[in-house]
């Protein structure tokens, strides 16, 4: 069992510091900008069916059911930056016709965040739960995968993007590891069937899926707590996603395989608990900020 | 006192009821002719849950000894699940949800009234065409339908099956085997159909007619590789898919909506299958011809304006809904409340080839009932004789409003603004309000 002993944190990883560094720093104000501005790219260039009334109403229900929830679960603070996150990624990802849909979905996404929870850990990535419960409610409520369309150069500019997001969380294994079994699963497909390499490099070049490997797998609190864990978290997913898509013939394979398989991350903690990466982790980086981790003294 | 409540109501009607936006009336201006696609195919997919019936149309013209089609399909295909349609049904399903063109006549400003919107149908596709060719290793079934002799194949693997076809009188491209060999992997059978002259002559069909094939599977797919590979150079495909639950569209390509609502130029009204191609051509270039372009999306239940007659029960149970009741003899379909036909129609065009469309394109149903037309808007401008303020503004604003005409249809087509308004009779100008205002100041 290792020993947190007590010791200072730089300044700028101290999380009382509101200086502007420490905004820089956190990872999720990256997010943010990052999301904000594919989901500006995707209404401007790429004639996103998103009015602009429904992100409103999504960022403006997400925030306020953040609010509201702070005060019900008595947190000590107020952060906006992970519900605009959830709102953000709503919005790029929802589609509906009724702002009701959009208010009920927004208000799920986030309650998922502090109503299901399992060892101070939410389950399921909120905007993967409030998606998924929606389509199982609904049938007013859908994804488009498709509507990025293929260009490369967008596939490329949001694997940068999300490089850059996916680093400073240093989240990257579950994100790397994904990408390589699914990449792996739909190469060994095309083998199979002497399919031209044309075909599994289209499925890849996919903003939906890109925007899923770095902005919703690498959710870090909803992955396991070591890297074995995460690796096999990865491999779950991605062998789930594939066999919704190519098994069973139904779309989102990847939301749908996410979805069930964050059940099983208790299952996956249990069995394969965070070692010492973890605590090396948490060191050097401030996002959960429920947690003071102080470096080791030798 | 009575009679004014009954007036001013009768007043309110026709101001509610002549609501430009929402009354129409038919009245034909413009067709595109049907050849205005080269190459192109049409598909009717009926979907409901699992269950999906295929119509597939084909317009031939050469020899019908010549005549072949191989499809590959998910499941084994018994006679009963395969049947012989009218080619009308997809003609009227065609003209339907075609793109439209439609004129307004603009009042006396003096004299405003609301006017009634005169519709008008527009572009239609052009069918014929789905030629494909293959060789197969076990004849699973062997039908004669209609004019067709029709066997189902199954192979295990693609060069067995492209001998087998070559064999058997069937030209089929190099490279194909290849793909045969990936629908064999995926436990597809092939939908052989060739024509049978004797029954052809009995029937006496000038024309081969559309085959349909109804069937149950979790793929929601069509596949198109199988034609890539006959073809030199780009395919033109339509696609109708009426379902129950909403819009349907690919879930691995984009589905973009064609730009609709403008107003064009007036002189379009007799070059409207032109425009239509042009701006078509113009969209798949800024797709870089990935997307797939979505038409129509419509409850059956009305049309606004409608290009044609809707569909009658008798005619969307023949296109394969099989959910619609067998009890309904009436001719023409009544507009109703919302669900008593639960019908929703989208129309997809889609220009491929194998470069830009590698993989066969899957489908799925979204919620999505949100109506969506290709409606092109003309204006005519009032060109008679009064005096009052506000013709004078009005004439001031005309020239602006075909620049701008001219400019929206510029950009739709790719068309040379200059040649566009040499058609309109249109200099170009320099506003009054791209004056400098110092340049306004001074008389001298």
């Amino acid at each position: 069992m290792s020993v947190l002993i007590r010791a200072k944190l730089p300044a700028e990883l101290r999380s009382n510091d509101s200086s502007l560094k420490t905004w820089l720093t956190d990872p999720r104000i990256y997010q943010i900008a990052v999301l904000g501005s594919l989901l500006f790219y995707g209404i401007f260039r790429l004639d996103f069916e998103v009015r602009t009334t429904q992100a409103v109403v999504t960022l403006a229900a997400a925030l306020l059911t953040q609010y509201s929830c702070t005060r019900v679960f008595k947190l000590p603070a107020y952060d906006p930056r992970s519900p605009l996150i959830s709102g953000l990624s709503l919005c790029l990802l929802l589609r509906t016709n009724s702002l009701l849909v959009v208010g009920i979905a927004t208000f799920v996404t986030i309650v998922s965040k502090f109503a299901l929870r399992w060892k101070a850990k939410h389950i399921f990535n909120p905007t993967n739960f409030g998606i998924v419960i929606m389509i199982l409610l609904t049938d007013r409520v859908w994804v488009s995968p498709g509507q990025w369309g293929n260009v490369a150069f967008f596939g490329f500019l949001v694997a940068c993007l999300g490089g850059l997001v996916v680093n400073r969380a240093s989240r990257s294994d579950v994100t790397y590891a994904f990408l390589a079994f699914y990449i792996s699963f739909l190469f060994c497909r095309a083998l199979w069937l002497n399919d031209p390499v044309s075909i599994p490099i289209h499925q890849i070049q996919n903003g939906a899926f890109l925007i899923f490997t770095f902005f919703m797998i690498s959710d870090p609190k909803t992955t396991p707590d070591s890297r074995a864990g995460r690796i096999l978290f990865a491999f779950l997913v991605s062998a789930g996603a594939f066999a919704v898509q190519f098994v069973l013939f139904k779309t989102n394979g990847l939301l749908w395989s996410l979805a069930f398989f964050s059940l099983s991350v208790p299952l996956i903690d249990w069995l394969l608990p965070g070692g010492r990466y973890e605590w090396k982790r948490m060191a050097s980086q401030i996002i959960d900020e429920e947690l003071i981790v102080q470096p080791q003294r030798r | 006192m009575k009679l004014n409540s009954v007036f001013a109501l009768v007043l309110v009607s026709i101001a509610i009821l002549t609501e430009p936006a929402f009354s129409f009336c038919g009245f034909y201006v413009a067709k595109a002719d049907t050849k205005l696609f080269n190459k192109a195919s049409q598909v009717v997919i009926v979907r409901d849950e699992d269950k999906t019936v295929m119509t597939m149309a084909n317009d031939f013209k050469g020899d019908p000894k010549e005549f072949a089609v191989v499809i590959p399909v998910p499941t084994f295909i018994k006679k009963e699940q395969i049947h012989i349609a009218d080619k009308a049904l997809i003609d009227h399903l065609d003209a339907y949800t075609a793109p439209r063109l439609v004129e307004y006549f603009d009042d006396n400003p003096c004299r405003p009234i609301v006017m009634q919107e005169m519709a008008s149908r527009g572009v239609a596709a052009a069918p014929p065409e789905f030629k494909k060719d293959s060789q197969g290793v076990t004849v699973e079934a062997k039908y004669t339908v209609g004019e067709y002799d029709i066997l189902i194949l199954s192979a295990e693997q693609g060069h067995g099956l492209e001998t087998w076809l070559r064999q058997n009188g069937y030209r089929i491209p190099p490279g194909a085997s290849d793909i045969l060999g990936s629908y064999i992997k995926q436990k597809m059978r092939f939908f052989v159909a060739k024509v049978n002259l004797k029954e052809k002559s009995k029937l006496g069909f000038s024309y081969l007619r559309p085959i349909q094939v109804a069937y149950e599977s979790p793929k929601f797919m069509l596949p198109i590789r199988l034609g890539t590979i006959n073809a030199d150079g780009t395919q033109e495909l339509f696609i109708y898919v009426l379902n129950r639950k909403g819009r349907v569209e690919t879930t691995n390509y984009r589905t973009v909506k064609l730009p609709t609502g403008m107003d064009l130029p007036v002189y379009i009204r007799n070059e409207f299958g032109e425009f239509y191609r042009s701006m078509f051509d113009n969209q798949v270039k800024k797709e870089n011809m990935e997307a797939v372009f979505l038409e129509y999306a419509w409850d059956m239940n009305w049309c606004d304006p409608c290009a044609a007659d809707p569909l009658s029960q008798e005619e969307l149970r023949n296109l394969g809904v099989f959910w619609i009741s067998d009890g309904g003899n009436s001719e023409y379909i009544m507009p109703v409340p919302d669900g008593a036909l639960d019908v929703f129609v989208t129309r997809l065009h889609v220009r491929y080839d194998a470069r830009h469309f590698p993989q066969d394109l899957v489908f799925q149903e979204t919620g999505d009932r949100e109506n969506f037309q290709g409606r092109y808007v003309l204006r005519h401008a009032w060109t008679g004789t009064d005096s009052c303020e506000a013709l004078t503004e009005y004439q001031r604003q005309l020239p602006k409003r075909w620049q701008q005409e001219a400019e929206t249809l510029a950009s739709l087509t790719g068309w040379d603004i200059n040649r566009i308004r040499k058609k309109m009779d249109l200099k170009e100008e320099p506003k009054k309000d791209d004056q400098k205002w110092w340049e306004r100041i001074w008389n001298d």
